[in-house]
């Protein structure tokens, strides 16, 4: 009974990493997907937070001639604010590819892209009939 | 009055008109805010460079991106997201100009522990440009791939 | 009875809103429910003590990511499409998580002082680094930008990558019939807004 009283926090955040890494590998629309990522990456953040908090310590800002007050680890703070940032940089290179591939194959779900590349029918940009038949990279319109 | 034949744009709303003109300039001036006291309290330059895109962005979602452009134009914002960088790098050659190691700030004032706040203080700027600067770009990047859009359809 | 600490109602709307993104078709409702999911968050970390983490985190994922994923939906399909249900991703998710909880009964309990992250040598000498080298109140600033400069530079950089990676995938125009325009030339300024399809016509 003690290690649920003391573990409950980290057994809830695990829960939240599963959902999101339910919704990465069980959905097909590729924004879904994304969006679970990010569930994902905060789940993490939380998980990292957590093993910082120190019980009846307070945020790690040294109050104006204080002494001996009991902190919360500032390390794992520092690591997770980086893991942020580098979060929402990854997501919005994300979001653009997947506006990009939106575009080249008039959908953003991962099974019907799949079928069009097996099947080799790669639009380029718009939905005209008569597919070229070679499946080209979409990468060459990037500019260069 | 008869109904308008296509929905009424944002800056006809007057509710987001009034609300926003009022908020924006509050948020800016927070983001400034959480900049400069990055030191003493919660913020830094992450948070701050985010804050005020925030406010911007809220400015070009109401009053159309067009005006936002002419008030933030591409070309800063191209040109401010690299310099952010080159300001946190150079204070790192400013450093090393100065007889000490890369990033050792206690050379550049006349005691260690002002050296370090000018530090600080520098690498927190170039840090808030960046962010600012690329989440404007990221955003002007979207928009205008949603404006082609809508001018080609 | 022992008194129910905060965060666990907090926890627990958390799950809901995390089960709710995977359930819910309308992409529009879902990205609203991940702003709710940040600001959740948000109210988490201040509870353990993570200001700075907290603060970061309602600015960049309750606003920018918000923002990034409206802009993305105005561009690409509005709905999910109906799937069947399948039970591997269940299974594979329970092996996992069984895995992992395994794993947390090694862990010294939730806020224990004495847990050998809190020993480090390196963390006394941050705190006191800070008050007797530094005279900046803010430890996590002072580690940011002093004692880990350089991952900041890479922090830095990073976004400064992410801003030019999605320059490169976005500003070129659109093809239209096989023909290309690198040159990124802007359509002619007209008054079109930024999200206005998105807004629904309300009003």
């Amino acid at each position: 009974m003690t290690a649920i009283a003391g573990l409950w926090h980290y057994w809830l955040i695990i829960a939240l990493m599963m959902v999101g890494l339910y919704i990465v590998i069980a959905r097909d629309n590729l924004v879904k997907k994304i969006m679970g990522l990010n569930i994902f990456q905060t789940s993490v953040i939380l998980f990292y937070v957590a093993l910082a908090k120190v019980e009846g310590g307070t945020a790690p800002i040294i109050p104006e001639g204080a002494h001996d007050v009991v902190y919360s680890n500032p390390l794992p703070h520092v690591l997770m604010l980086t893991a942020i940032v580098v979060g929402v940089a990854t997501t919005a290179l994300g979001l653009a590819l997947v506006v990009r591939i939106q575009e080249a194959y008039g959908t953003a779900e991962e099974d019907e892209i799949v079928r069009m590349d097996v099947e080799g029918l790669a639009r380029r940009g718009d939905r005209s009939e008569g597919a070229q038949g070679a499946p080209e990279a979409p990468a060459e319109e990037v500019p260069a | 009055m008869s109904l308008p034949r296509q929905p009424m744009r944002m800056r006809e709303k007057l509710v987001l008109r009034v609300t926003s003109k009022l908020l924006i300039p509050l948020i800016l001036l927070f983001g400034l805010y959480v900049q400069f006291h990055g030191d003493f309290g919660p913020g830094g330059g992450f948070q701050a460079g985010v804050i005020f895109a925030a406010g911007f962005i809220l400015y070009g979602l109401i009053f159309g991106l067009n005006e936002l452009q002419q008030v933030v134009p591409h070309r800063v914002v191209e040109v401010g997201s690299a310099l952010g960088v080159l300001i946190y790098g150079g204070v790192g050659v400013v450093t090393i100009l100065l007889g000490a190691n890369y990033l050792d700030y206690s050379v550049l004032a006349h005691d260690a522990v002002h050296g370090r706040h000018y530090g600080i203080l520098a690498i927190e700027a170039g840090v808030g440009l960046t962010v600012f600067s690329t989440m404007m770009l990221i955003f002007y990047a979207f928009a205008d791939r949603g404006r082609a859009k809508e001018g080609a359809s | 009875m022992p008194p129910i600490p905060v965060e666990l109602p907090l926890f627990i709307l958390h799950l809901i809103t995390a089960v709710l993104i995977a359930r819910i078709r309308g992409l529009f409702s879902a990205a609203m429910l991940t702003g709710i999911f940040s600001l959740l968050s948000c109210c988490l970390f201040t509870l353990m003590d993570a200001v700075d983490v907290a603060f970061t985190e309602a600015a960049v994922g309750a606003g920018i990511s918000t923002v990034l994923m409206l802009g993305t939906l105005a561009l690409t399909d509005r709905e999910e499409r109906q799937q069947p249900v399948r039970i591997l991703p269940f299974v594979v998710v329970g092996v996992t998580g069984a895995a992992l909880v395994y794993g947390t009964f090694d862990m010294p309990p939730f806020g224990a002082a004495d847990a050998p992250i809190h020993q480090h040598p390196l963390v006394a000498t941050y705190v006191h680094g800070a008050h007797d080298d530094f005279h900046i109140p803010n430890i996590v600033t002072v580690v940011l930008g002093s004692y880990r400069g350089y991952d900041t530079l890479g922090e830095t950089a990073v976004i400064f990558t992410a801003g030019v990676g999605v320059l490169l995938l976005l500003s070129g125009r659109r093809r239209r019939d096989g023909e290309s325009d690198p040159g990124g030339q802007t359509p002619p300024p007209d008054e079109t807004e930024v999200l206005g399809e998105t807004s629904g016509g309300d009003e």
